[in-house]
C-alpha cells in the first residue's frame, strides 16, 4: 500500500524581549541558577503578572510578516496543571482568543515548485522553567530562570508531506523570525524548537491517521530524523495489523528513535479559562499601523527584488536572503563593485561562504568584510587580476587580513596585458615544443589547452586569459 | 478582662490627639498592644502582634511629627489582615499552608498605608484563605464577637471586624470576595467597605478568586474610613487590574447634603429568608434618610437571587488555580519525606490545608474540567452579566441601593460549621456587589437581641464618595456605630 505523511508543526520561539513576559527579571541565557527569578517568576503569595508590552509588538510583527490577521481582541488564559518547573501551578498562555490567527508562508520544494503552509494560529505565553538532575545526587533541582521567557507558539495546519517539507517550513520560520528580530534562533539555547505531530494514511484517503505528537526538537537534523522515524515506526505498526495510539513521545537522538511519553489518557486536563489577573489585550488600528510600518523586507520579497533587480537566480536569491545580515552584505559588495551582480553573487556564496563554513564564523564575523571583498572582485572586473588569482588573494585576504591590492602588489600578481610580453611568452612555449606544434598544425585541436597551460605556466598564471586565447589562435595558426 | 482605656477610639478621634499633641504615637501604640494582649485569650483576633515593630515606626511617627513632617495619619495605630503580605512578618492566610511563612515583601496596601505615616499593629485572624463568613475555618480557631463571645464575628475578614469592634485596633484592613468585610462588620457593629473593584491594588494580597477578590477596610466610623480609603487607593503598575484613576478626596466630600438623594431598595432583599427584626433595624435607618432629604423608591434586580450559585461556580474555578501554587515546593507546609513527587503534592496539600479549602478547590476543578467547563464556568459568566446588567439599570434610577448586610445577626460558633449551603447563603446580598464590581458598605443601624444589625449601601462604579458621604450623614444623626461591647469599653 502506498502511504501519505500528514504532519503538522508547533513552533515554539523565544521572543528577544529584554525582561519576561510578566515580570521584570532580565530573560538573558546561561546565567547561575534561579538568579533570574524575581517573587513573580517564583510564584509567591500575592504577586501578580504584568504584560509586558514588547512581547505583544513582537507577536504583532510576526502575524503581519506572515499575513495573519491580528487580533483586534485576545485573551491570556490559564492552561492548569502540577510540576515543579511550573511554580504558579498553570502556565499563562493563549487558548480560545489567540493575538496571531490565520497566516501562510511559502516554502520551496526539492523540484523547485512552490508550496503554501497554513499557520492555524500564533499565540503568546510564558515559558517554564526547568529540572536539573545532573551533578544533583538524589534529589531534582529546578531552575526558575525560564519561567516566564515570553514565547510566541506558531502552530501549523496539517499540511507539510514529508520530513524534508517538514525542514523547510521550519528553516522558513527560522529565517522569518530573525529577519523580524523577534528571536536569535538559537536551536542549542532552545530559543526555536518544535513539536511535531505525525500521522500516516493511504495515500488518497481523506481522513487523517492517528498522530503522534513528538515533543521538543531542537534541531533540523532531528526534525528530519525523528519524523522520518515516526513515519516508518507507524507504517510499519499499520502493516503488521497493529493500531497508533494518540500519545506524545520523546525523540532520543543518541538512538535515533522516538518513544512514547504519554498516551491520551493519561494527558492533562488543563482546565483552560480566562486568566483573571490580566485584562484581555486590545489593539487599536494606529499601533498595528505603527508596527506594520517598521516592518523590514521580508525574505521571499527581498529574494524577488534580487531576481529582479540583480538579475540573479532564484536559487542565488534565496540563498543570499537566509538572513538579513548575509543580504546586506551582499549587497554592499554590488554596490561598491557597481557592476557585475552574479560575479558578486559567485563570489558570497562561493568562496566566502566556504570559509566562513570552514571556521565556524557566522557573516557578521567574516574575516573579509564587504568593502574588502567588493575591492577584490572590482579587481577581477578591471583585469588586474584573473578569476583564478582572486581566489589564491581571497584566502591569502582572509588569513592576513591584508588588502586585495596589498596582497596583488606584495606576490606580484598583476595580470599581465601587455600583448608584446604575451606574445614572447607564447613563441617561447611554441619553440620549446615542436612535436605537439606540429601534432596541432596537423589537426589535433585538442592540444589548445595544452598551450594555454604552458603559456600560463610561463607567466606564473598571470596572462590575461582571454587576451591569451586570442593571440594563441593566432600564433598557432601560424 | 481588664483593658486599659483609651483617649479616644476613631481614627479621627486619635489623629486629633496626635496632631494637637495631646498623646504620642507610641503612647496609643502602648495602649493598643496592650489591649490586643489582654483580649487576646478571649477574641483571638489577632494571628501575630508586632509590638516591637509596632513601637519602633510609632517612635518614628513621632520624630517624623516632631519635625514637622506628619501627615493626617502618622502615627495612628492600624492592623493588617492576615491575607496581606508583610514584609519579614508571617503572612498565613489563616492556614496551615503558610503557617511558616515570612513574606519577603509588602503589599501594595500595606506599604501605602506605611508611607501614610500608620502603625501596624499586627496580622488578624481570618477564615483560612478568605473562604468562609465564620471565621471557623482558621487554622488558628475561631475568633470571637465581643458582642458574644458564644457567637461568630462573621467572615471571613472576623479578626479584623472583631478588633475594631472591640477597641483593640483603631481601624483595619480587610477583604471582600463575596461579603468578606461587610458581613462581619454588621455581625461586630462596626463600619466596613469594599471599594469598586479595581480601586485598591491587589499586589500582595494573597488571591482567593481575582476577579472578585477587592482589599478595603473595617473602621469604627466612615469618616475614619475617609481617611485611610483615600491613603491606599489609586492605580499600582504592579496590578493589571487596578484602575488608572483619580483618587478623589473622600474626605472632603463627606458632609455633602443629602437632600436630593435617590435611595433604591433591592426588592429580592426583602422576600425572604430576612429575620424580621433585622428588617426593622433596616427600615428604620431608611427612615433616618428619608428624614436626611432622601427619596427611596423600590427597584429590582431580578437575577440577583441567582449570585449565590453564580458565586460558587466562579469564585471556586478561580481559587482551584490560584491556590496551585502551595505545592510543597518553594514556601509553605511541606510534608515529611516525600516518597516521590506526586506523594510530595498529594500529602503537602492534604495536610496543608483545611476542609472549606478543600471542597472549593475540588468543587472549582470540577466547574473547569473538559465536559463541564460550559455548564457551569461559561453560564455562570453570562449570568455574572446579567447581575451586572441588573445593577446597571437600576443605577439609572437611584443613586445608592440600601438593604440588609446579612439575613440575620450573629449566629453561635458551631451552628453551621457543617452545613456549607446555609453557611453561604450568610452572603445572599453581599456577593451581587462582588459579581458587579461594584462598591458596598455595611454600617451599623442598631441591635437585634443585643446583636448588631448592619444597613448595606451599594452604588455604582467609583461612588466611594457618595457612599461615604451617605454613612457619614447617617453616623451624624445616631450613635450606633460609637456603642462598644461592655467588656471592651
Amino acid at each position: 500500500m502506498e502511504w501519505e505523511t500528514v504532519i503538522g508543526l508547533e513552533i515554539h520561539a523565544q521572543l528577544a524581549t529584554r525582561s519576561k513576559i510578566f515580570s521584570s527579571s532580565a530573560t538573558a541565557y546561561g546565567a547561575a541558577p534561579n538568579t533570574q527569578a524575581n517573587l513573580v517568576d517564583l510564584g509567591y503569595p500575592g504577586v501578580l503578572p504584568v504584560l509586558n508590552a514588547e512581547a505583544v509588538r513582537m507577536a504583532v510583527r510576526f502575524g503581519l510578516a506572515i499575513g495573519a490577521r491580528i487580533a483586534r481582541h485576545s485573551v491570556f488564559a490559564r492552561k492548569n496543571y502540577f510540576y515543579p518547573d511550573l511554580p504558579k501551578g498553570y502556565q499563562i498562555s493563549q487558548y480560545e482568543l489567540p493575538i496571531v490567527a490565520e497566516g501562510a508562508l511559502e516554502i520551496v520544494l526539492d523540484d523547485g515548485t512552490r508550496k503554501r503552509v497554513g499557520i492555524t494560529r500564533a499565540h503568546l505565553e510564558e515559558d517554564a522553567g526547568k529540572s536539573l538532575h545532573e551533578g544533583l545526587p538524589g534529589v531534582s533541582g529546578i531552575d526558575l530562570n525560564r519561567a516566564g521567557t515570553p514565547l510566541i507558539e506558531i502552530v501549523s495546519e496539517p499540511d507539510l508531506r514529508s520530513a524534508k517539507e517538514a525542514v523547510a517550513y521550519m528553516k522558513k520560520v527560522h529565517t522569518l523570525v530573525r529577519y523580524l528580530e523577534i528571536c536569535d534562533g538559537n536551536m542549542q539555547e532552545g530559543s526555536f524548537r518544535c513539536d511535531a505531530n505525525v500521522s500516516v494514511r493511504p495515500k488518497g484517503q481523506e481522513k487523517f491517521g492517528t498522530r503522534a505528537e513528538i515533543k521538543n526538537l531542537n534541531s533540523f537534523r532531528f526534525v528530519e530524523k525523528a519524523i522520518n522515524y515516526e513515519i516508518e515506526r507507524q507504517i510499519e505498526l499499520i502493516e503488521s495489523g497493529g493500531k497508533v495510539v494518540q500519545e506524545t513521545r520523546l525523540y532520543d537522538p543518541d538512538k535515533g528513535e522516538t518513544r512514547s511519553m504519554r498516551s491520551k489518557e493519561e494527558a492533562n486536563d488543563y482546565r483552560y479559562f480566562p486568566d483573571p489577573d490580566l485584562l484581555p489585550v486590545e489593539l487599536d488600528e494606529s499601533f498595528i499601523d505603527v508596527v506594520r510600518a517598521a516592518l523590514p523586507e521580508l525574505p521571499d520579497e527581498k529574494a524577488a527584488r534580487f531576481v529582479r533587480e540583480y538579475q540573479l537566480p532564484e536559487y542565488d536569491a534565496g540563498v543570499l536572503t537566509a538572513s538579513r545580515e548575509l543580504g546586506a552584505f551582499y549587497e554592499e559588495v554590488v554596490r561598491r563593485v557597481g557592476s557585475e551582480p552574479k560575479l558578486c553573487a559567485n563570489w558570497v556564496m562561493g568562496d566566502l561562504a566556504a570559509f566562513l563554513n570552514k571556521d565556524n564564523l557566522e557573516i557578521g564575523n567574516s574575516k573579509v568584510d564587504a568593502a574588502g571583498l567588493a575591492l577584490l572582485v572590482a579587481r577581477i572586473v578591471d583585469q588586474t587580476i584573473s578569476g583564478k588569482i582572486a581566489k589564491d588573494v581571497f584566502e591569502a585576504m582572509w588569513e592576513s587580513g591584508e588588502s586585495a591590492d596589498a596582497i596583488i602588489e606584495r606576490k606580484g600578481l598583476r595580470q599581465i596585458t601587455d600583448t608584446s610580453a604575451i606574445e614572447r611568452a607564447i613563441e617561447e612555449v611554441m619553440s620549446k615544443n615542436p612535436g605537439q606544434l606540429a601534432d596541432y598544425r596537423s589537426g589535433k585541436d585538442k592540444l589548445f589547452g595544452f598551450f594555454v597551460g604552458q603559456v600560463m605556466k610561463a607567466t606564473g598564471g598571470k596572462a590575461n586569459p582571454a587576451q591569451l586565447n586570442e593571440l594563441l589562435k593566432q600564433k598557432l595558426a601560424g | 478582662m481588664t483593658a486599659p482605656a483609651l483617649p479616644a477610639t476613631t481614627v479621627a478621634g486619635l489623629a486629633r490627639g496626635l496632631a494637637a499633641g495631646r498623646w504620642s504615637s507610641v503612647e496609643l501604640t502602648q495602649a493598643y498592644l496592650a489591649r490586643v494582649t489582654a483580649s487576646q485569650s478571649e477574641l483571638n483576633a489577632f494571628v501575630t502582634v508586632t509590638a516591637e515593630a509596632a513601637l519602633a515606626a510609632a517612635a518614628a511617627a513621632d520624630a517624623a511629627r516632631a519635625a514637622g513632617k506628619a501627615s493626617a495619619l502618622t502615627g495612628v495605630p492600624i492592623a493588617h489582615k492576615d491575607i496581606f503580605c508583610t514584609r519579614d512578618v508571617l503572612t498565613t492566610c489563616g492556614s496551615k499552608m503558610l503557617a511558616n511563612f515570612v513574606s519577603p515583601y509588602d503589599a501594595t496596601v500595606v506599604s501605602k498605608l506605611a508611607a501614610a505615616g500608620t502603625v501596624n499593629l499586627g496580622k488578624l485572624n481570618m477564615d483560612e484563605f478568605a473562604m468562609g463568613s465564620s471565621n471557623e475555618t482558621s487554622f488558628f480557631g475561631p475568633v470571637r464577637n465581643p458582642w458574644d463571645i458564644k457567637r461568630v464575628p462573621g467572615g471571613s475578614s472576623g479578626g479584623s471586624a472583631a478588633a475594631v469592634a472591640a477597641r483593640i485596633a483603631p481601624a483595619a484592613t480587610a477583604t471582600d470576595t463575596g461579603g468578606s468585610i461587610r458581613q462581619p462588620a454588621a455581625l461586630c457593629g462596626v463600619t466596613g467597605i469594599k471599594p469598586t473593584y479595581g480601586r485598591v491594588s491587589r499586589y500582595g494580597m494573597i488571591a482567593f478568586a481575582s476577579s472578585l477578590d477587592q482589599a478595603g477596610l473595617i473602621t469604627v466610623s466612615a469618616e475614619d474610613a475617609a481617611m485611610l480609603l483615600g491613603a491606599m487607593s489609586g492605580f499600582d503598575p504592579r496590578d493589571s487590574t487596578s484602575v488608572d484613576r483619580e483618587v478623589p478626596d473622600y474626605v472632603a466630600a463627606l458632609d455633602a447634603p443629602l437632600a436630593g438623594l435617590k435611595i433604591g431598595l433591592v426588592r429580592e432583599f426583602f422576600e425572604k429568608g430576612l429575620d424580621a427584626q433585622c428588617e426593622q433595624r433596616i427600615r428604620e435607618a431608611i427612615a433616618v434618610y428619608e428624614k436626611l432629604g432622601a427619596s427611596v423608591r423600590e427597584v429590582s434586580c431580578p437575577n440577583l437571587p441567582l449570585s449565590v450559585p453564580t458565586y460558587y461556580v466562579v469564585a471556586p474555578a478561580e481559587c482551584s488555580s490560584n491556590l496551585a501554587r502551595f505545592d510543597g515546593v518553594r514556601f509553605g507546609h511541606r510534608c515529611e519525606s516525600p516518597r516521590n513527587l506526586n506523594d510530595l503534592y498529594s500529602r503537602s496539600r492534604g495536610e496543608g490545608f483545611g476542609a472549606e479549602v478543600k471542597r472549593r478547590i475540588m468543587t472549582g476543578t470540577y466547574v473547569l474540567s473538559a465536559g463541564y467547563y460550559d455548564a457551569y464556568y461559561i453560564k455562570a459568566q453570562r449570568v455574572r452579566q446579567l447581575i451586572s446588567a441588573d445593577f446597571a439599570r437600576a443605577f439609572e434610577s437611584v443613586d445608592l441601593l440600601l438593604g440588609p448586610t446579612s439575613p440575620t445577626t450573629a449566629f453561635e460558633i458551631g451552628a453551621k460549621v457543617d452545613d456549607p449551603i446555609t453557611m453561604y447563603l450568610n452572603d445572599i446580598y453581599t456577593i451581587g456587589a462582588n459579581l458587579a464590581g461594584l462598591p458596598g458598605m455595611s454600617i451599623p443601624v442598631g441591635f437585634a437581641d443585643g446583636l448588631p444589625v448592619g444597613l448595606q449601601l451599594v452604588g455604582p462604579h467609583f461612588s466611594e464618595a457618595r457612599m461615604l458621604n451617605a454613612a457619614h450623614r447617617y453616623q451624624l444623626e445616631t450613635d450606633w456605630h460609637l456603642r462598644v461591647p461592655a467588656a471592651y469599653a
